[in-house]
């Protein structure tokens, strides 16, 4: 039986990620999960210079989901380089970096001072909602998206993954801007903009006002953009959105996801990452699949 | 080191206190041996469309039996459905979690407001010195008999129904109480005023704090707290509640 993948070049052992920012840089979680049982580990955004985040509440429960503006608090890029990386190479799992920004030059910065880092694939995070520069501002605009594209693969010595947000009219107009600047990888869903008001005390539930919606609430959205990306571009895909055991990991890798990432169900449950490798096997001894590839894209 | 477990615990009693606030006595496999006072754990609700776990502190420990208690006030789905439960109930829960109170044997103000009061009991249990203990409520007591038994008790309440009328800091100045060091928990305008008494009087003070929480384990960067020097795992201003605290010297953060 076949568990490994290819993303660019770079073979996963298997399918299961960790969705960035959920799961820091795999330290505190590897409490309660075998690191080195995981395909990747996708790290928390980071940028050039530490960022504090936003304020407090960063977060609040929804129906089936969640709500955060965490703000990409990240401790900059030197502290991670000397820090996190090591730590992380202590397991065999690849390490894919998330690199956030607010100019394009921020982000450049920060693929620069990886090049000659024991990192496998740069995730580059064009779409978060809650950081008021950068961040969605790339990956809302066609044209933006490309040439942000562009500039990082000029300089990335790993394949670029190029994370795509779900707040768009058409999200395969930008999986194809991301493809036409040269991604090697696209990850699809980031978090949906929501809100939520508390009516007792007559405020925003998160002190962002917005913030943004994971958890199943968001997987039959985020299962219809991976197929659609799926049939519109031809680079591999990360699928996450909601993915809380391995039947939904199989829903995505059925509708075209290479891989995948687990994202809030961590919050759930601390150990659901191994649980979902496991359960993927599972999975294909029941249905005698001999190999994961075979199950990528097959639901037509 | 692995110190924190994730477990299937049983309800071996549950008591409703107070109006809303709930007693219940928690058989656990490993977390009860190693939890401390001022440390609390992640109770997870059955309920599927609930996905977050409810942090709620350590209100007593019993090795012997390797027993918890948790008192807890229903704010919502998640607790109503915890205060649902009956002797032999299943419960999944992780802990133990966060800091706890650091023991320094001085004379001491043990400070609870509210429902930061519950982890006042373990703390005074583990404190071997004089102890005043001042807890503050709206109106409704709970718990004061028991922590009678290992202190001086000062009360306060909103509406003056029971001791000193006002808030804690009224009932230290009523009774002319003092300490050598300070351990709070309690809402965010009473531990702001304990801090700036603190200063004043220049004693050693141990808050207890409270931010909505989801990992529970220091990876999310939900609940941060403000610090006052740039914190040495992020790099900026900011404390993980859950991993650094929940318990900080009262200087060290800005509330």
């Amino acid at each position: 039986m076949n568990t490994r993948i290819n993303l660019a070049g770079v073979e996963l052992k298997n399918p299961v990620t960790t969705a960035s920012g959920t799961f820091g840089s795999g330290e505190e979680y590897s409490e309660f999960v075998n690191l080195s049982r995981l395909g990747g580990v996708v790290t928390k955004g980071v940028a050039n210079i530490p960022w504090e985040g936003n304020p407090t509440p960063r977060i609040a429960e929804t129906y089936g989901g969640m709500i955060n503006a965490i703000g990409l608090q990240n401790p900059g890029i030197e502290v991670f380089v000397q820090r996190d990386i090591p730590f992380l190479k202590q397991f065999d799992t690849k390490i894919i970096v998330n690199v956030c920004g607010k100019t394009t030059e921020d982000y450049c910065e920060v693929v620069e001072r990886l090049a000659d880092q024991p990192v496998d694939l740069l995730e580059i995070n064009v779409s978060c909602p809650n950081v008021k520069e950068g961040g969605i501002a790339f990956g809302q605009d066609p044209k933006c998206l490309e040439a942000i594209t562009k500039e990082i693969k000029k300089r990335a010595k790993q394949p670029i993954i190029m994370k795509l947000s779900p707040n768009v009219t058409d999200i395969t107009e930008m999986a194809r801007a991301a493809e036409a600047g040269g991604a090697d990888v696209l990850s699809l869903i980031n978090t949906l903009t929501g809100m939520k008001i508390d009516i007792n005390k007559r405020a925003f539930a998160v002190a962002n006002k917005t913030g943004g919606l994971s958890g199943p609430a968001i997987k039959p959205v985020a299962v219809r953009m991976v197929y659609q990306v799926a049939n519109a571009v031809s680079l591999p895909i990360i699928g996450m959105g909601g993915i809380m055991n391995a039947e939904d990991a199989i829903e995505f890798i059925l509708a075209g996801a290479t891989a995948i990432s687990v994202g809030t169900a961590n919050f759930v449950n601390p150990g659901v990452t191994e649980e979902i490798v496991n359960g993927i096997e599972e999975y294909m001894r029941k249905y005698n699949v001999k190999d994961i590839n075979e199950l990528i894209g097959a639901v037509r | 080191m692995k110190d924190k477990f994730k477990e299937t615990a049983i309800v071996i009693a549950q008591e409703e206190i107070a109006t809303g606030v709930f007693s219940m006595w928690l058989k656990t496999d490993r977390i009860a041996a190693e939890a401390k006072a001022g440390q609390f754990i992640s109770v997870y609700c059955r309920e599927g469309s609930r996905l977050l776990p409810r942090p709620i502190s350590i209100c007593e420990i019993d090795t012997a039996d390797s027993a918890l208690r948790i008192v807890y006030r229903v704010v919502g789905q998640g607790t109503e459905e915890f205060s649902k439960m009956n002797t032999g109930s299943q419960i999944e829960i992780l802990g133990p979690l966060g800091n706890g109170f650091p023991l320094k044997e001085r004379k001491a103000f043990l400070i609870g407001g509210g429902i930061g009061i519950p982890p006042m009991l373990a703390l005074a249990k583990e404190l071997d010195c004089e102890k005043n203990i001042i807890l503050g409520y709206k109106d409704e007591l709970f718990l004061q008999d028991e922590l009678a038994e290992h202190g001086n008790i000062y009360i306060a309440t909103e509406d003056g129904s029971c001791g000193t009328k006002g808030n804690v800091l009224d009932a230290i100045r009523e009774n002319a109480l003092e300490a050598d060091i300070i351990y709070a928990c309690g809402p965010t305008p009473m531990l702001r005023a304990i801090k700036e008494y603190a200063a004043e009087k220049d004693i050693e003070t141990w808050l207890s704090l409270e931010e909505k929480m989801a990992c529970g384990i220091g990876a999310c960067l939900a609940c941060v707290c403000k610090s006052k020097e740039t914190d040495s795992h992020t790099n900026v201003h900011n404390k993980r509640i859950c991993k650094d605290g929940p318990v900080f010297l009262a200087e060290e953060v800005e509330i």
